[in-house]
């Protein structure tokens, strides 16, 4: 991305450069608008009382700031807390173990001296051309290895996916030259030690890029919680929004209210929207660029 | 990918008994690699592996009490009702029809969007546009459910807002499912641009200046340098990612789909695919024998187009085989 072309100065001046501009430049940020624009109506209608909203309908700008929205969002916030809990929780023991599994298996699947790592390779990679299907996978979980109603039911699908433990190894073949490995093996290091106190300090950038897949993963986790969980205080959080949106909108259409379960309004479920991808605005900043070093370095070996 | 499995299994008696001697030396002098690998080892036998056996619900009429071996054998009968009943057909068309246009008109924006940015002086504008054009990748599904939610209802959506104050007759685009097919392709083009444009922009970076340098010498405009050098150099790269998606044609896009339509019957017959009909006959009709037929159906559809693809590739473009 850093290299533009080199010499624009030069070229600015012609005609036919400054009409490439004008569309360029045009044409970029009207992708950008659209892009950005259905998520400040979010932002906008969770700031806009619920009554103004059943009245005006969305707007791009509320005509009355309001935090209603929030303050009836957090009168009983044992339930967001709790799904805000639990899915922290998800994210970094899934992130953990994911990491060092998946970069194990790296380290192990880039030693040339491993006769076995191009099947073993093919193996993992093999589950993404042929399966037994989402039913098959679901009856072995839930009635075999009975992970209904249990936080391994939310971690262990994601731990690993063939992506990014090829990235993984393309990180540590390029990054970790066999020479140190092999130096360190005649200084009398066994393989996980190599691993744990040479490899992994040295992959950091890898780790990152690999983590944070893994992490986004988990965050906007609600299918495994669809499938598995039942019980309401074990919901992850974009499953409670979820369920939230579909209970309200239920009750709308059938124009009644469900038992003892309050209406949410839909300023309600903005705010709500706006807590749950709150911190993933909040870190992407920081966190971008490591996804884009994971997306090119995969998209050229992959 | 890594796979060279041309070794595997040529000459029967000596060959086997080689390769066990050679299992066990491997063995020997790695063991610690070997145990380094157990854990993924297992992951992938229980997550993707084990549920093969399963398949075998596809031709029995399931019930939970007789699991696996207890259930009634029916041979292709699940089979038979989904291909009479029509839905077979109208799931593939739809599931490979959205693929088809998701991967074009992806590719196609992602391409012009990466050929844009890279032109564009302006180093904060280049760098925040691309942040935002990056930024709806990273919000989840059921944000995107708000968001057409809050786009498209009737009542207090904000383009019937939009018509009222111009005094039109507002939209009920949940009864319309004559404009799924396009509203989706434009959700999955917002979702994915981003994601596809920083792999296009990787390799307009990687294109030697000088080829501009001298393009620029010679008199060729900005539109002439693109046309002869940036496209034919991104030709590469967009065939193999247009192997890889077509791996994948058969696969759904499930989260999009799902959190979308939800369960707006009205919209099955333009929005439903291979991976939402198998979800809700699960979720919804218990129906184990004939999702699991459904799934099946769609894993071996899959992995014959792959395979197909990858003999064709193999023997035309060798270096750019999956497998």
């Amino acid at each position: 991305m850093e290299q533009t072309v080199s010499t624009k100065n030069k070229i600015r001046r012609t005609p036919s450069t400054m009409a490439f501009n004008v569309i360029a430049y045009s044409a970029i940020a009207l992708l950008s608008a659209i892009c950005l624009f259905p998520l400040i109506l979010v932002v906008s209608g969770s700031f806009t009382q619920n009554s103004v909203l059943m009245r005006e309908g969305y707007r791009l700008i509320p005509s009355a700031l309001s935090t209603d929205a929030y303050a009836e969002l957090f009168k009983y916030p044992e339930g967001i807390i709790r799904a805000y809990g639990s899915t922290i929780l998800c994210t970094i023991v899934g992130t953990a173990l994911g990491l060092f599994v998946m970069s194990m298996t790296g380290y192990v699947l880039q030693r040339k001296d491993f006769v076995y790592r191009n099947r073993v390779s093919f193996l993992i990679y093999f589950t993404t051309i042929f399966g037994g299907g989402m039913v098959p996978w679901y009856i072995l979980l839930s009635q075999y290895l009975h992970l209904n109603n249990s936080y391994v039911a939310r971690v262990f699908p994601l731990l690993m996916t063939p992506f990014l433990i090829i990235l993984m190894r393309t990180f540590i073949s390029s990054s970790c030259p066999a020479a140190i490995v092999e130096s360190a093996k005649i200084d009398g290091a066994g393989d996980f030690r190599i691993f744990l106190s040479i490899v992994l300090p040295i992959i950091g950038p890898g780790l990152a890029t690999v983590g944070l897949f893994l992490a986004l993963a988990y965050w906007n986790e609600w299918y495994l919680t669809s499938l598995f969980i039942t019980d309401r205080e074990m919901y992850s959080l974009q499953y409670y929004l979820y369920d939230m949106l579909n209970s309200s909108r239920f009750a709308q259409e059938m124009g009644m209210f469900l038992g003892d379960r309050e209406l949410p309004g839909e300023s309600i479920k903005m705010a709500m929207v706006v807590v749950v991808t709150g911190p993933i605005i909040f870190l992407y900043p920081f966190v971008q660029k490591y996804f884009v070093a994971g997306i090119t370095i995969g998209s050229v070996k992959g | 990918m890594s796979g060279k499995t041309a070794s595997a299994g040529t000459s029967p008696q000596p060959e086997q008994k080689k390769e066990k001697g050679r299992f066990r030396k491997e063995l020997k002098t790695n063991k610690v690699l070997f145990i380094m690998l157990i854990p993924a080892t297992l992951y992938f036998f229980v997550n993707n592996y084990l549920p093969i056996v399963g398949i075998y619900f596809a031709f029995t009429k399931f019930n939970f009490s007789g699991g696996l071996f207890g259930s009634p054998f029916c041979g292709m009968e699940n089979f038979r009702f989904l291909w009479e009943s029509g839905k077979l057909t109208m799931l593939t068309v739809n599931t490979i029809c959205y693929n088809i246009a998701f991967i074009l008109c992806g590719n196609v924006l992602q391409i012009v969007c990466a050929i844009l940015l890279s032109r564009i002086g302006g180093k904060y504008f280049r760098k925040i546009t691309q942040s935002v054009m990056f930024l709806p990748y990273f919000v989840s599904y059921v944000i995107l459910n708000v968001i057409v939610y809050n786009l498209f209802n009737y009542d207090v959506g904000f383009l019937n807002g939009v018509i009222r104050s111009i005094g039109g007759a507002p939209f009920d685009a949940y009864n319309t499912p004559g404009v799924w097919p396009v509203l989706m392709v434009i959700f999955y083009l917002w979702k994915q641009v981003g994601y596809g444009t920083v792999i296009y922009l990787a390799t307009i970076t990687s294109i030697d200046p000088e080829l501009y340098e001298a393009a620029e010498i010679d008199g060729a405009t900005v539109f002439q340098q693109i046309r002869y050098i940036t496209v034919p150099l991104l030709l590469p790269t967009f065939i193999t990612l247009l192997l890889f998606s077509l791996g994948s044609i058969m696969k759904g896009q499930f989260d999009l789909f799902y959190q979308v339509v939800g369960n707006n019957g009205v919209l099955y017959s333009v929005t439903d695919i291979m991976d939402t009909f198998v979800y809700r006959s699960l979720k919804q009709d218990f129906d184990v024998g004939m999702s699991t037929a459904a799934g099946l159906y769609q894993s071996v559809f899959g992995f014959i187009v792959i395979m197909v693809t990858n003999t064709l590739i193999k023997r035309s473009h060798p270096e750019q085989a999956l497998f």
